[in-house]
């Protein structure tokens, strides 16, 4: 913890104070975080920030930067992993992972370089897959489903710090 | 009022009790909010404001003395009190037995809420505060426990558990510090993913092993025998023998482990066979044998224990094919990555794969040529083996020819180390031949690396085996050589005496200068001396390889590219990738032949350790600066076991020729820790004669008798088989609990499409997110999931009906709608006395009567 307090503060010296016993309210925002190199290349950084956030605006008080990398390491749980996991990639914040957020998704992983007929391809292929309940999207238990059997999820969604 | 509470306390169930008691916490704020949970307060989330009542709470215990029983009573007026003061009303001193027991439960629970804190999806805050809550809880009322003279020492007995405790988790963070090369192979990993990253942790894995080796071999042999041993020359198998000590420290002689090498302790025939050594009556031939026997021992104990705990992560079970884009889409971004050019890669890889599945998935239906494809693979497979006889013959050929070569008096240095030039040029040229050929068999991609592992496998195999076969050869020379030798020296000895001592027959005779007493061929040092060779020529040549291959040529590429018709970057030399499956497989490989070695060759266990971390720090460096990311992405989570197999195998291997030898080929007469025995092993019995008491040696005779063994094997092979049939039993009770459980799940979720789900783990959702609006279903939809997903559960289902099944998909036009839910249609047309044996079904009666409706809209689409 004190690793990534050191991490923390040092993105924004000036801000965050080095004595948390009085509790200050500091929250650096997305920017910041999203510039950090273990997050510079991650295509869903900006899910990733914002779903950790308190405020759902992407500004990380430290008690949501811990959070955050706690979830993302390698001791937490598989169903801690997927509900976040569920959290990051429902781009509307719907509760459920729509077509759109989909092929927002495929976008984001591709960089847009499927045509389009090739997204909506895929896009269908999935909720075919994986929607259990009939209704089109994917609602958490579909989601929770489909990735606890996937066999690299956790290997994937890991970030090391 | 007294009364009624003991009643009621007797008649509550704990958790109603501790439910109640959470109540009338949250109840009972006051608005007295803790100073550092003031700026973090949230709204939404109504477990948000438990958390500063808890709080408060708290603070109020903390200043009422034992305020349990007046808390007790409270409890019964729970609903919307908000008298704070009560709580500091009625104190009784004394504790009775039921709060006692009571609150020993909510300590209990307490610690349970501590433990799987982790596990849940709070927010940190809200974890934090209800953790430390519970953590004052537990500590204020653990203390108050035990009663009057019990109380200090259960207090204290708490206190040491709880630092031992926080001592674990001490040595674990240490541990975890404690770890070599962490960042360096977290760099790795960032800038080439995860699976080139496995491989240095096998890597790292080995270096563990082979440590251990060398520690005990290191420190239960070698060093006993130099510290206590007969120093060099005091005897004849220590020493250089006369006609070769002219030559014994030229480095070209030290280079192929003769001279001083030979005669020293890194090899077998150094050691004595005295039966105690030094003041310490070390039983050195014991144990020799025992650790020789405990390396394989422990290796096999590490690589099984490694297995399993593989096996059970990964939790793939057969769903494989269920989710291929599902997979694809959630799980193919590597976040570990943070390096520009290695996320470049893996966005043109991921693009790339996404391209493949979606061109298989709509080639799936192509009706291929069947008969050219099995053509080609069958030609393919021909013309591997005869590849891999033809390396075979070869290696052969060369292992005669070399023994040839070795009573030649004048032998280049190319004749000598014909062999292992050989086979390390067999195994650079040929995978990349297996692979140009495995072109014609068009597998997918995964199958057909798995093929190209087994091909090199057999490769590397057949290699070593015709290795080994030519060194049996070798050895039965040896050994017919021995006994002329042991005649020569033995009449040279006497002839020695009688010279030197002339008329005197009584007088002891000057001893024989050991350089001088005739030697006997030491079949087992020569072994142990060619396997040494063999491994230092495939550390010399990996190490050249990669030199060669990867910083060479990277450097040709970099720099040449300036002046250079093509664009070399782009175009044919270009980067190497990475070759994971070459290095893990020459690195299975090595470990083999290091087994095999070790029983004949002590310090072969050093010279790998050492191998191994140079390998480490150059693969590392050589990775780094000439390596590109693979442009196809290699996934490394299911080959871990794949290559822990690979290492078991080789392991049973080079146990069988180490074996063979110890039972079956008498020890030299004048070299090694068993010379002068008829067979190695009976050290063992020489060991239980001479030094237990005499009835272990009873019972170990009882123990060897033929009668007890062989009923003792069969009932190890029954209960195999037992426990195989066993497994075999729960994984199919496992597969259909799983297909219920989804059926089921289907079926509920059909039923309440728009109702809310009362499943917990959405409503922790549901706190963290603002509640959407639920959208609704899309009957067209609904019942194409309904009938596509069950398509694949049901043909599993309910064996007992199979015959029904089968029988009602083929009748009538109702095609696929009927399929799925079969077994809901089947009792409809059969009588529903079929049902009588399954009365564990009472559930899905129920739906089909009002699914029936449904299943009419969508009978029509087919």
């Amino acid at each position: 913890v004190c690793r990534l307090h050191g991490r923390y503060h040092e993105m924004a010296p000036n801000v965050v104070p080095m004595d948390y016993t009085k509790d200050p309210d500091v929250k650096l925002p997305m920017q910041l975080i999203i510039n950090m190199p273990e997050l510079k290349e991650n295509p869903f950084k900006e899910r990733i920030v914002t779903s950790f956030s308190e405020d759902g605006e992407g500004s990380l008080s430290f008690n949501d930067f811990v959070d955050m990398f706690s979830v993302l390491s390698e001791m937490a749980p598989r169903e801690l992993k997927a509900i976040y996991a569920f959290k990051i990639y429902d781009f509307n914040t719907d509760n459920f992972i729509c077509k759109s957020d989909l092929e927002q998704t495929l976008n984001k992983l591709t960089r847009e370089e499927l045509t389009a007929e090739e997204i909506t391809l895929v896009c269908e292929k999935v909720i075919e897959e994986a929607d259990m309940d009939g209704d089109g999207k994917l609602g958490f238990a579909d989601f929770e489903n489909m990735i606890s059997k996937a066999p690299d999820f956790l290997s994937t969604f890991h970030i090391r710090i | 009022k007294e009364d009624n509470d003991s009643n009621e306390e007797d008649s509550d169930s704990q958790q109603n009790r501790a439910s109640r008691r959470k109540n009338y916490q949250r109840k009972n704020r006051d608005g007295k909010k803790a100073g550092e949970e003031g700026s973090k307060q949230r709204d939404r989330g109504k477990k948000a404001p438990t958390k500063d009542q808890k709080e408060s709470e708290n603070k109020e215990k903390k200043t009422t003395t034992k305020g349990k029983e007046g808390e007790n009573k409270q409890k019964k007026d729970r609903r919307n009190s908000t008298s704070s003061a009560s709580s500091n009303s009625s104190d009784e001193e004394s504790l009775s037995e039921e709060e006692l027991a009571m609150l020993m439960e909510q300590v209990e629970q307490k610690k349970k809420l501590i433990s799987t804190m982790r596990n849940k999806p709070w927010r940190m805050v809200k974890k934090l505060s209800v953790l430390r809550e519970a953590q004052a809880f537990v500590e204020k009322f653990e203390g108050a426990l035990g009663k009057g003279k019990g109380k200090k020492l259960y207090a204290y007995k708490m206190m040491m558990a709880k630092k031992w405790v926080k001592f674990k988790r001490d040595f674990e963070n240490f541990k975890t510090q404690c770890i070599p090369w962490e960042m360096k192979i977290k760099e790795v990993e960032s800038h080439f993913g995860s699976s080139v990253a496995s491989y240095f942790i096998f890597l790292r894995w080995m270096y563990g092993v082979n440590l251990v080796l060398f520690g005990l071999i290191f420190g239960l042999v070698i060093i006993p025998e130099i510290l206590m041993g007969m120093p060099y020359g005091s005897m004849p198998r220590k020493t250089v023998p006369r006609a070769e000590q002219a030559t014994a420290m030229d480095f070209s002689v030290l280079w192929d482990f003769e001279g001083y090498i030979k005669y020293s302790a890194l090899f077998y025939g150094y050691y004595n066979n005295q039966r105690t050594i030094g003041w310490l009556k070390y039983r050195l031939p014991m144990a020799y044998f025992m650790v020789g026997i405990s390396v394989f021992g422990y290796s096999l104990m590490v690589v099984i224990r490694s297995m399993a705990r593989n096996a059970n992560e990964s939790t793939a079970d057969g769903d494989d094919d269920n989710f291929v884009f599902s997979w694809k889409m959630f799980t193919s971004w590597d976040y570990l990555i943070g390096n520009a050019e290695t996320a470049d890669n893996k966005f043109a890889s991921i693009t790339t794969s996404f391209k493949e599945s979606i061109v298989d998935e709509q080639e799936s239906n192509k009706d291929e040529n069947i008969h050219l494809r099995r053509f080609l693979r069958v030609l393919a497979n021909v013309l591997i083996i005869c590849c891999l006889c033809g390396s075979g013959y070869l290696i052969y050929f060369v292992v005669k020819r070399s023994q040839t070569f070795s009573k030649m008096q004048n032998a280049g240095w190319y004749e000598r180390n014909e062999v292992e030039i050989v086979m390390s040029l067999l195994g650079m040229f040929c995978p990349p031949l297996f692979e140009t050929i495995a072109a014609l068999e068009n597998y997918h991609p995964r199958i057909g690396l798995k093929w190209q592992l087994g091909r090199i496998f057999a490769l590397f195999l057949g290699n070593l085996y015709t290795f080994l076969l030519a060194l049996m050869d070798d050895v039965n020379e040896k050994l017919a050589e021995e006994d002329v030798v042991k005649n020569i020296t033995y009449w040279t000895l006497l002839g020695h005496h009688n010279s030197s001592v002339g008329n005197d027959s009584t007088a002891t005779p000057p001893p024989l200068d050991p350089a001088d007493v005739p030697r006997g061929p030491c079949w087992e040092t020569t072994v142990g001396i060619e396997f040494v060779r063999l491994t230092v020529s495939d550390i010399l040549v990996t190490f050249i390889t990669i030199l060669v291959g990867d910083f060479i040529r990277a450097c040709f590429v970099r720099f040449v590219n300036y002046c250079w018709c093509w664009d070399l970057e782009a175009g044919f030399p270009s980067y190497a990738e990475f070759d994971i499956s070459g290095n893990v497989l020459g690195l299975v490989f090595n470990q083999g032949m290091i087994w095999m070695g070790s029983f004949y060759a002590p310090g072969l266990v050093g010279i790998n350790v050492l191998r191994l971390l140079t390998s480490m720090y150059f693969q590392c460096w050589a990775v780094m600066s000439s390596n590109v990311p693979h442009a196809r992405v290699f996934k490394a989570s299911k080959s871990n076991n794949f290559y822990m197999g690979l290492l078991l195998l080789i392991l049973f291997l080079s146990l069988l020729p180490v074996a063979y030898t110890i039972m079956s080929l008498p020890p030299s007469f004048d070299c090694g820790p068993f010379s002068g025995k008829k067979r190695m092993y009976d050290v063992i019995q020489e060991t239980i004669e001479l030094d237990f008491p005499l009835f272990v040696a009873k019972i170990f005779s009882y123990v060897a008798n033929p009668g007890l063994i062989i009923p003792a094997i069969l009932l190890m092979v029954l209960a195999i088989y037992y426990l195989n049939s066993v497994s075999e039993a729960y994984q199919r009770a496992n597969g259909e609990l799983k297909k219920k459980m989804q059926m089921q799940r289907e079926e509920e979720k059909n039923k309440r499409n728009n109702k809310t789900s009362t499943n917990p783990m959405l409503q922790d959702l549901d706190d963290l997110i603002t509640p959407s609006t639920k959208t609704e279903s899309q009957p067209k939809q609904a019942e194409d999931k309904k009938i596509e997903s069950p398509d694949r559960t049901s043909p599993v289902r309910k064996p007992g009906k199979g015959a029904v099944l089968d029988g009602s998909p083929m009748t009538g036009g109702r095609g696929a709608a009927l399929a799925p839910r079969s077994h809901v249609f089947v009792t409809q047309p059969v009588t529903p006395g079929i049902w009588a044996p399954y009365p564990g079904q009472p559930r899905p009666r129920g739906p089909p009567l009002g699914l029936v409706p449904g299943r009419g809209r969508g009978q029509p689409r087919y």
